[in-house]
């Protein structure tokens, strides 16, 4: 065996990899050599079938992203503008040294930037002294005046900080930008480790990285840490919902940290105290994590248009009644203006020296900067200073003529509003060439770190987010959307033998179920709903589109199915389904369902989510091709199958689960009902053929030929559709089902008036099947099958009846809604005069 | 100028809902502040339905705050203030013992040496906020009233003349949420949006002013709460024009808050959980006393 064939695979695929004398290579040494903390990786990626290895890399990891359905821009129409997240599998090493000393710059800078934000809202001796220039407070939109004198509960401001940083051509690491709002990212870097991992599965142990788990064990500890008044603490997660371009991360977020997942409207403040709105009542919440902005947090006093906030949130900051994370108007941190000015104020506020060093960035608000800057504007990117302003950041170079003048001259007119920064080449890492290409391709990279406050100070994410510029020649200095991104490894320090243990939170404590709110219960009910709205209405068709060869069952069930809407007036049936404009089709169920299954996101496991999408795509695929309709129905059927499937085996048995069933067997009772009224309302409803037809809609052939002897017919029909107290199909067994379902909700609501209401609404269930049920004994059924006038008139009768058992469904399901999700009909509206 | 006046004022406000508000929060700035030139003897704030909760503060400004918090079911809110406030008259300035603008700009910008206390205090309203733009459009507008090495309270007379003269007080054809960039188009507006645009025509300068709320005797504007600005004058500290009168402002004006605009010292704001369709009412008495 040669030791020699590794590296001539690997020189293969280091072909296409090519250094940028102008740029740091955090791959190879200046001499072409692998670097040593690379090797094993590289070694293992380009081990025999490097060319395979790289395409089921590339392949696993964008059917993962599907698959998980981690988008940065989410909307749950299949439509929609859904970007997936880009990740590039092959790691971003680092080793234990070089990481040691970003590792204690980064908690140093936390530290600097909290002090400096207890001066800002506090004091402002930094303004008084001159050391701060009072434009960049003043003039940023998020310096809350609001929140000025406020001290928040606990003391600290930051409870999680993020910094950008880059490698410049020397080797050394600058900050490029702190997040002092809401870093966000982390849950993606969380999502992207557990992506490599599956794709390269044992290099993360062979190779020797840490693991990041611990660090959202202590993010965790933290938010659950302040209660201070012996209750169970509480802790949310506030996002401003599915329409956020990271609305993934949060749902992500609260399923990994065990946190409900609130928005605004599911919180309210009474007394200075906030709470969750949940079924069982308030909840008092203690600590909020928030991805929301600072302006946005409280409609009564910060922006009175965010219809997104919690009002009266600040007033309980105030009286110190709730920790937020992070503290309100801490963006106003968020500036390059700063960059500047940190280490004088670290100085002035700590006795410390920065140990990281920031980008050089030149505030024009002095005038020896500004005149620097006009003299050196090909060296320089011009920013703006404060993220509120239309200007996009340009490169200095690039302008001329007249566009140059214009610059200028807008420095000159409001210096104090740019911000000039070095032009910094990116060092470069290699990724994967698309494509089945063999071997790797070099991209500019900035890498993204977290840090967490803990009770030493603040604990650094062993990891995070290096992110891709989309174009190597290109440094993009500012957040690049979508440019990609790649999972951090961090070697572990073989002397350290802390560094690779997994975080055992001490005080974890077992999430309690019945935090659910109530708008997320809704979604969960209506979520049910849909489903077997989409089962009941796809079986229908399938069945419908099935009878074309026997003229009259067709005839009357592309009645029924006109009647239901699920084929439009003016559709041609066997077109139905591809009809996009029919509101009540199959497809714009589908989309429904797929919405309220975007905002209980949080609450389903990733396969359950998984399905969701997985069946999205396939019914659009299905849609597209030139596939019969039947066979589209049928793999639609199979994915909702699978959903109904999770929804009883996959899922936490709360109160948000039992409605969600209740749900299901609520809209099932409806459809079941009206559908069957409507054929014994038909002149044709003792026929074989259309009670073959009745039997396939309601997925009942097989249990129907299974039980009773004979060729379909009206009686057994009725008596399994209606009468069976064992047939997940039939009425009875729905009815029943509801009632034992809003019993035991009633059992499980921590509040006795709620209880005795959802209990009365159980009994309600029952009666309403009672009223239609009791008098069909068999000789009953029996009569209905006849000829005669007398039993035409029966079947009327029945159809009435059945009906009515319809109405009185939807009438539950209207008044469960107004007695649980009451709360979140009303309209919040702001008032001013 | 006649000397030391006494007013006693009323403010009524009232909404009517179309169904009932089940729980609010609600933000009063009604307690007229102290400043130099006046003081409030007395004052009371009525409200009904009673509140569950009433807090009295101050804002980061130095304005009193009331804050109050509805948690019954009701279709009616009414707040009533009577107050009763003595104001002296001010001291006469003339403008050309002012400071020159552009060297009132450059002494606000920094240069990393100590600012003066009342700089620093003024620097606090020289940025956009969120009913104020900064925009080159205000710099153009009021450029004739800013010849260079001009007194800064000239300046500042010119600007409210000049907004006085070309735009027409026309109550209900601007609402609150209409943008100070619009309300220079429209070259109309109420006593709110002339304050705004005064505002940011000495903003876009670099110079600072601020949002004063308040009430006025027998001058446009006197059936309502009223609006003007207050401009950092040096050496005089800050003197108050009222553009809607053209006037400077004296013993005419009681003043209630004072913030960088509307949205710090609006006299009532809040959000309201339910309440459907809503109706406003509004009356401001103020009635000089003798003595």
């Amino acid at each position: 065996m040669s030791a020699a064939r590794p590296d001539t695979v690997a020189n293969g695929c280091l072909a296409s990899y090519i250094s940028d004398p102008r740029r740091y290579d955090e791959l190879l040494e200046p001499t072409g050599v692998v670097r040593p903390q690379w090797r094993p990786l590289i070694d293992r990626l380009t081990d025999n079938d490097a060319r395979a290895v790289a395409r089921r890399g590339l392949e696993l990891t964008r059917r993962l992203i599907v698959e998980n359905g981690v988008t940065y821009n989410v909307y749950a129409d299949p439509q929609g503008a859904d970007r997936p997240w880009a990740l590039d599998p092959v790691p971003f090493v680092m080793t234990a040294v070089e990481w040691k000393s970003l590792e204690g710059g980064l908690a140093q800078r936390a530290r600097v930037l909290d002090a400096l934000l207890a001066d800002l809202y506090g004091p402002q001796r930094l303004l008084a002294e001159g050391i701060v220039p009072p434009e960049l407070v003043f003039g940023h939109p998020n310096f809350l005046w609001p929140c000025h004198g406020v001290v928040p509960k606990g003391g600290s401001w930051l409870q999680v900080y993020a910094a950008d940083l880059a490698r410049a051509p020397d080797g050394h690491w600058w900050v490029m930008a702190d997040r002092t709002q809401t870093p966000s990212g982390a849950g993606y870097a969380l999502e992207n480790r557990e992506i490599v991992e599956q794709v390269l599965p044992d290099a993360i142990s062979a190779v020797g990285a840490r693991r990041i788990g611990g660090f959202f064990g202590e993010l965790r500890d933290r938010l659950l840490g302040s209660a201070d008044d012996g209750e169970t603490p509480l802790a949310i997660i506030l996002t401003p919902g599915p329409f956020n371009e990271t609305y993934f991360e949060h749902a992500y977020l609260a399923r990994q940290l065990g946190l409900p997942l609130a928005e605004g409207s599911d919180l309210t403040v009474r007394n200075d105290t906030v709470y969750l709105k949940t079924l069982g009542g308030l909840r008092r919440v203690h600590t909020i994590l928030r991805r929301l902005d600072d302006d946005f947090c409280d409609p009564v006093e910060l922006r009175s248009d965010s219809a997104l906030g919690v009002a009266g949130l600040l007033g309980a900051v105030r009286a110190g009644r709730v920790q937020l994370a992070n503290a309100l108007g801490s963006g106003v941190l968020e500036s390059a203006g700063w960059l500047g000015f940190l280490p004088r104020i670290a100085e002035r506020l700590l006795g410390e020296k920065l140990t990281l060093p920031a980008l050089a960035t030149w505030w024009c608000g002095e005038e020896p900067a500004l005149d620097y800057v006009v003299a050196n504007l090909d060296r320089l990117v011009i920013k703006p200073t404060w993220p509120n302003q239309r200007f996009e950041p340009v490169f200095g170079r690039s302008l001329e003529g007249a566009a140059r003048t214009n610059l200028i001259e807008r420095l000159r007119t409001r210096p104090y509003a740019y911000v000039a920064q070095e032009h910094l080449a990116l060092s470069q890492a290699p990724v994967w060439r698309p494509h089945g290409a063999l071997g790797f391709a070099a991209k500019a990279v900035s890498i993204r770190m977290y840090a967490v406050a803990s009770g030493s100070g603040h604990s650094v994410m062993p990891g995070g987010l290096a992110r891709i510029a989309t174009d190597t020649a290109v440094d993009v200095v500012s957040t690049q959307r979508g440019g990609g991104s790649k999972d951090i490894w961090v070697l572990a320090d073989p002397a350290d033998s802390d560094s690779t243990t997994i975080h055992r939170g001490g005080s974890r404590i077992a999430v309690r179920h019945d935090e659910v709110p109530s708008r997320l219960v809704e979604n969960l009910y209506w979520f049910g709903r849909y489903c077997v709205r989409c089962e009941d209405k796809a079986r229908l068709l399938r069945a419908t589109l099935g009878a074309r060869i026997d003229a009259s069952v067709w005839k009357s069930a592309v009645k029924i199915c006109r009647d239901t809407g699920l084929i439009a007036l003016d559709a041609e049936p066997t077109a139905s389904l591809r009809d996009e404009r029919n509101s009540q089709g199959v497809v714009a169920d589908v989309r429904r369902l797929a919405w309220c299954a975007s905002q209980v996101r949080g609450r389903l496991s990733s396969s359950y989510w998984r399905a969701v999408s997985d069946m999205q795509r396939r019914l659009q695929e299905g849609l597209a091709s030139r596939d019969e309709p039947r066979a589209i129905l049928d793999r639609l059927l199979l994915s909702l199958a699978a959903l109904a499937g999770f929804s009883f085996d996959d899922m936490t048995q709360d109160a948000g689960w039992r409605l969600l069933r209740v749900g299901r067997r609520l809209e099932r009772l409806q459809f079941g009902a009206s559908v069957l009224a409507q054929h014994m309302a038909s002149d044709t409803a003792i026929r074989q053929r259309h009670i073959e037809w009745l039997l396939e809609a309601n997925d009942s052939m097989r249990v129907y030929r299974s039980r009773y002897a004979v060729a379909p017919r009206l009686w057994p029909t009725l008596d399994l559709l209606l009468r069976d107290a064992e047939h997940p199909g039939a009425l009875a067994f729905l009815s029943r089902a509801v009632a034992r379902d809003l019993a035991a909700l009633s059992a499980s609501l921590a509040t006795s008036s709620a209880a005795s209401l959802v209990a009365s609404l159980g009994g309600e269930a029952e009666d309403a099947l009672d009223e239609v049920i009791p008098d069909l004994g068999d000789e009953e059924l029996l009569t209905l099958e006849g000829d005669g006038r007398d039993a035409e008139r029966a079947r009327q009768s029945l159809a009435t009846r059945l009906r009515a058992l319809a109405a009185s469904a939807g009438k539950l399901s209207d008044r469960l809604s107004m007695r649980h999700f009451s709360h979140i009909d009303l309209n919040s509206q702001a008032l001013a005069i | 100028m006649s000397g030391t006046t006494r007013y006693r004022i009323r403010h009524e406000t009232a909404y009517v809902y179309g169904s009932d508000v089940v729980h609010s929060h609600q933000l009063l700035h009604l307690v007229p502040r102290p400043a130099p030139y006046q003081q409030c003897l007395e004052h009371t704030i009525d409200i009904s339905p009673a509140a569950y909760r009433r807090h009295e503060e101050f804002d980061a400004f130095g304005n009193p705050v009331t804050r109050v918090e509805f948690e019954h079911p009701h279709r009616r809110l009414a707040v009533t203030t009577d107050m009763e406030v003595e104001v002296h008259p001010r001291p006469s300035v003339l403008a050309a013992d002012t400071v020159a603008w552009e060297r009132l700009a450059a002494r606000l910008t920094y240069t990393g040496r100590f600012p003066a206390r009342e700089d620093l205090e003024a620097s606090r309203f020289r940025h956009e906020s969120p009913y104020v733009r900064v925009k080159q459009m205000f710099t153009e507008y009021a450029d004739d009233c800013f010849p260079a090495g001009r007194p800064i309270l000239a300046c500042a007379q010119a600007v409210m003349t000049k907004i006085n003269s070309e735009f027409k007080y026309s109550p209900g054809e601007t609402t609150i949420a209409t943008p100070v960039t619009e309300v220079l188009k429209l070259r109309r507006g109420v006593c709110q949006d002339f304050a705004h645009l005064m505002i940011a025509c000495l903003r876009s300068r670099g110079l600072a002013a601020r949002y004063v709320s308040g009430y006025v005797r027998s001058l446009v504007g006197s059936a309502a709460s009223h609006a003007w600005v207050a401009v950092y004058t040096p050496p005089f500290g800050w003197l108050e024009l009222d553009p809607t009168n053209d006037t400077m402002v004296g013993i005419d004006h009681i003043a209630v808050a004072w913030g960088r605009d509307f949205g710090d010292v609006s006299p009532l704001r809040g959000i309201i959980l339910g309440g459907g369709s809503h109706r406003l009412s509004v009356a401001v008495r103020v009635e000089q006393l003798d003595g």
